[in-house]
């Protein structure tokens, strides 16, 4: 049992399939390789890419004749060792951040124990393996730029490896993995138009996938939406139609919670169909616009406060809000109307009622005395309502993002006690009071605001716009939303998260910088985030519903797959005759050998003093002929001809002499003779 | 299970020699020079070529179940690599050029080299390509733009006689490796391959009065004519050493008798009665007596070759003994 073989020894292999030595072909493979999983570090435990770092290391060295080999016990061994490390991080070796370590692994233990061409070229398919999965984490530009760059040294790497065991020059290599990827992209774009897309997924995905995935949860208890305060990562854009709503307005609704367990808001238990009402509608308070959203693990669709339509592969709850069939994993694009301020379920039946005025037993005593004490000074409810908004405005509640804990009765002990909080805080309290006075009210989640971007003409709405208000169920007006953070911090509402706060505690980074780098760093945040806006809605977000909307665009109505098809292949087919007849043209094969063209002009030059080769002459006897007839010419005739003849019988190519042919043939003019 | 198996072998091969045979059926030998055009390049996916196109299936798989648009792309951007390498791979060969070079007798059991010039008159260099001869090691080179580079192959000269090379295979997978290319070249050329020299231990019979062996080796007797190219078989005694040193070129000086000794080599006269043996031992006869300077004749069933000296006359008598007796097919 050896631990180590020495370097390997190419002359056991046959020829075809032993590695390039000269040209260093692996040490560049094993470079591109690195490169390609020098991200990972972002997404995996660093020990993963250290370790095969550290194993395709080992194999350059042994290449350069540092290091031993490693024996096939010590490989296994190795291997053994890197899935049982595997197994302990993950506890499998399934799912997508287990099974990406294991194919770095064992990348990198394939490296070492690579011998010969076969080995070799598994490495850089495992390379360009190692390049898609890094898409599983981001799809952001910067890394589709860095892909880019790995793809490209891996290709050279490549080409390298079947170049031969003379030194290519470096730069043929580079230049010709660069030549060969930019003529497959229109293939490439082709295909990537028109390929049918299914909407996936093929099978289930493991539950890793989605984490670290943010946006609103099914739920809300406090302190829920805190986190996402925190974040500035964008959580949808909005492109509209025609115009852009005013900031109050700009309400995105979520998930609607109707019932409360002193703690916890959760969905109705029958969250039904939207029944279609009759509305008097004018046709210019309507909004039209289309959501980038991105992926969020939820199934619910943001639309602005209140849709009127419902995308494809999405329904319309009974509480008006959109649920996609499936959980948004991806980027997804879809288009809405929606008309502010419509009256939603004007009748509201008896069990929905008793729903909406649901409490649970127990909870919130001083509150719902507060509430009473309201419903005997005030008949109607809208009184109530205001009596409500009135007292968080004038009582001294703050508006925070770091409220203390609530640890007992958290609406009691927000509305008397702390007095501190945010837009849940206020929304949970509000809807415990309204339902305590005998008025349905139900809490709603979203969003709230956006900033315009001009340069893409479309509003941004980051997590941290996350937000929650009420709706409470007024007699004739339907469900009417009020937003008592509103009443508290009414700048939250027309300037978001910063202009409510009164210190910088517990804001997040991103906008305490905004105050010191001013509008230059205004303008490039603008500019980046329209980028990544077309970028998500024309790259990341196109699948079959933006595919339609394309072959739409483009007149070519709606084609269903196999109409995709025929115009998938028409299409490559073109593009192949253009490339054959290019190829065609620059590899058209010269009339004659370089040293026939120049014998070919020797004679034609000979042609003009009369003197014409038959077809069966030799090119001696011609000379001799030459000679006969031109003595003047017999000289540098004979000399070019002796040459000619050297060369093109001789055992040996020689360049010079090829050269010398040329000189010879300049030679060859009547010689002035002295009369 | 053996034999069924081996039966099956011999049916592949039997049906891929047909098929070869049936696709190179309009082909005719090449003189000494030919040059790559497309109808005469043929492509195939290598072995690693369907092991990419099934890592490509797995990866639009995966792409299709996380929607995962970058990784549609970078499918669709390699597979897109993939077929464009099928046009490298295939321009690869285009339009070399190659030159068959004369090669130079030798004797069997030596290793003959058949010389090829490869030109590419492109303005794209050429590598990875592999020259091979049935059931020999390739051997690789490369040409680079608007160059040429002579290859060599190296072919062991099992038995006298006439030694082709057969059907040669210009072979190539650069760029990527995952299509080979191919040519073949078909040369109609041979090179005579002499018996291999037994040492024999009885001085050659002449036929009476003159044989006087030990006279010729005298070199007070004989005058220097002057130096031709060397040949294999020449007596390194007679090596020009100076033009060697002047020029890397090996050459003989030649030397005329003055006295006339003359010796017949006889087939009859030899102590082997087996064909091949014999002409080995002739073989080392002329080669001795040409290097001893002997004025020698050659005598064999049906050859007899009149006593003479010289370079000329040596290879006279030696391309007598390779090619005799030899089946029809088989002669040069």
């Amino acid at each position: 049992m050896r631990l180590f073989t020495p370097a390997p020894a190419m002359g056991a292999l046959p020829r075809e399939e032993r590695l390039p030595q000269r040209s260093n072909a692996l040490p560049w493979l094993i470079f591109a390789l690195c490169f390609a999983m020098l991200p990972h570090l972002f997404n995996q435990p660093p020990w993963v890419v250290a370790m095969a770092a550290l194993a395709m290391g080992w194999r350059a060295l042994a290449h350069w004749g540092r290091m031993p080999m490693p024996g096939r016990w010590l490989l296994v061994l190795l291997t053994l060792v890197a899935t049982g490390l595997v197994v302990t991080q993950y506890g499998t070796l399934f799912g997508r951040d287990a099974g990406v370590a294991l194919l770095i692994l064992m990348t990198g233990l394939k490296l070492l124990e690579t011998r010969g061409f076969r080995d070799a070229m598994l490495g850089v398919f495992l390379g360009y393996f190692v390049v898609i999965t890094n898409f599983f984490y981001s799809q952001e530009i910067p890394l589709a730029l860095y892909m880019v760059a790995a793809v490209f040294a891996t290709t050279a790497a490549l080409v390298r490896l079947n170049a031969g065991d003379g030194a290519q020059p470096w730069r043929e290599s580079l230049s010709l993995a660069g030549l060969m990827l930019a003529q497959a992209l229109p293939l490439m774009i082709i295909l990537f138009l028109l390929f049918p897309r299914l909407p996936g997924p093929l099978w289930g995905m493991p539950q890793d996938e989605s984490a670290g995935i943010t946006g609103l949860s099914d739920s809300m208890s406090p302190g829920s939406i805190s986190e996402l305060l925190q974040s500035d990562a964008p959580a949808f854009r909005v492109s509209f139609a025609g115009d852009i709503p005013d900031q109050n307005l700009r309400y995105w609704r979520g998930p609607v919670f109707w019932e409360y367990d002193g703690r916890t808001w959760r969905f109705g238990r029958d969250r039904g169909e939207a029944t279609p009402q009759p509305v008097t509608i004018d046709e210019d308070d309507i909004f039209t616009y289309t959501v980038n959203l991105e992926p969020h693990d939820g199934r619910w669709l943001l639309a602005l406060d209140i849709p009127l339509t419902t995308p494809q592969d999405a329904r319309m709850t009974a509480d008006h809000d959109l649920v996609s069939r499936r959980p948004v994993r991806s980027l997804i694009q879809y288009s809405v109307s929606s008309l502010p301020n419509m009256p939603l379920e004007p009748v509201l039946s008896d069990h929905r009622r008793s729903a909406a005025l649901a409490l649970p037993d127990g909870t919130a005593p001083r509150a719902r005395a507060l509430a009473r004490s309201w419903r005997e000074a005030h008949e109607d409810d809208g009184a109530v309502v205001g009596a409500a908004l009135s007292h968080f405005n004038q009582e001294p509640f703050f508006y925070t993002l770091s409220p203390p804990s609530l640890p007992r009765d958290p609406v009691d002990q927000f509305l008397f006690e702390s007095r501190a909080g945010f837009c849940e805080h206020y929304a949970s309290a509000f809807v415990v009071l309204m339902r305590a006075a005998g008025i349905p009210a139900r809490v709603v989640t979203g969003y709230q605001g956006g900033e315009y971007n001009r340069m893409g003409d479309y509003l941004l709405i980051r997590q941290s716009d996350a937000h929650a208000w009420a709706e409470v169920w007024l007699e004739d007006r339907g469900w009417v939303r009020v937003d008592p953070t509103a009443a508290v911090a009414p700048d939250r509402i027309e300037q978001g998260v910063r202009a409510a706060l009164s210190d910088d505690a517990g804001l997040p980074d991103y906008m305490l910088r905004s105050l010191d780098w001013g509008a230059i760093r205004l303008q490039f945040e603008l500019w980046r985030d329209s980028l990544d806006y077309y970028w998500s809605g024309w790259v990341l977000a196109f699948g079959p519903e933006r595919q339609a909307e394309l072959l739409e665009r483009l007149g070519l109505g709606r084609l269903d797959w196999r109409g995709m098809i025929t115009l998938m292949v028409v299409l490559i087919g073109l593009v192949v005759l253009v490339f054959a007849a290019i190829f065609l043209w620059r590899n058209r094969l010269p009339v004659a050998d370089p040293l026939s063209l120049v014998y070919r002009r020797f004679c034609r030059r000979l042609g003009r003093w009369g003197l014409t080769r038959s077809a069966h002459e030799p090119p001696m006897a011609f000379a001799q002929r030459v000679g006969r007839e031109r003595p003047d010419l017999a000289e540098p005739v004979m000399a070019f001809t002796q040459e000619y003849v050297a060369l093109r019988y001789g055992s040996r190519p020689d360049p010079e002499r090829f050269r010398r042919l040329r000189r010879l043939l300049r030679e060859v003019r009547p010689r002035r003779t002295l009369q | 299970m053996k034999t069924a198996t081996a039966w099956l072998g011999r049916t592949h091969q039997g049906l891929r020699e047909r098929a070869i045979r049936w696709i190179t059926r309009g082909q005719r030998p090449e003189g000494r020079q030919l040059t790559l055009d497309r109808r005469c390049i043929y492509i195939l996916p290598t072995r690693q070529g369907y092991t990419f196109a099934l890592v490509l299936v797995v990866m639009l798989l995966g792409a299709i179940n996380y929607s995962n648009s970058m990784a549609f792309m970078l499918t669709f951007l390699l597979a897109a690599l993939g077929a464009n390498s099928m046009w490298h791979t295939h321009r690869n060969l285009l339009g070399l050029r190659i030159t068959r070079q004369p090669a130079t007798p030798v004797f069997a059991g030596q290793t003959a080299q058949f010389t090829y010039t490869v030109d590419n008159p492109s303005r794209v260099s050429r590598r990875g390509l592999l020259l091979e001869a049935p059931e020999q090691s390739p051997t690789e080179f490369s040409v680079g733009a608007r160059e040429n580079t002579p290859v060599t192959l190296n072919l062991r000269a099992r038995r006298r006689g006439v030694l082709r090379p057969g059907r040669l295979r210009l072979h190539t997978r650069y760029p990527l490796g995952l299509f080979r290319a191919w040519s073949w070249l078909n040369f109609d050329e041979s090179v005579l391959i002499y018996p291999q020299p037994i040492p024999v231990e009885q001085t050659p019979s002449g036929d009476g009065e003159d044989t006087e062996p030990q006279a010729t080796r005298n070199r007070a007797g004989e005058e220097f004519t002057g130096v031709r190219a060397y040949a294999p078989g020449d007596s390194p005694r007679r090596l020009d050493w100076k033009a060697l040193a002047r020029t890397g070129d090996m050459y003989t000086k030649e030397f005329h008798e003055l006295q006339g000794g003359q010796t017949w080599l006889d087939w009859e006269h030899l102590p082997a009665a087996d064909v091949e043996t014999r002409l080995s031992m002739l073989c080392h006869l002329v080669l001795e007596a040409h290097g001893k300077k002997l004025r020698f004749g050659l005598r064999m069933p049906g050859v007899e070759i009149e006593p003479a000296t010289g370079e000329r006359h040596r290879q006279r008598c030696l391309e007598q003994l390779a090619c005799f007796a030899l089946p029809a097919g088989e002669s040069p």
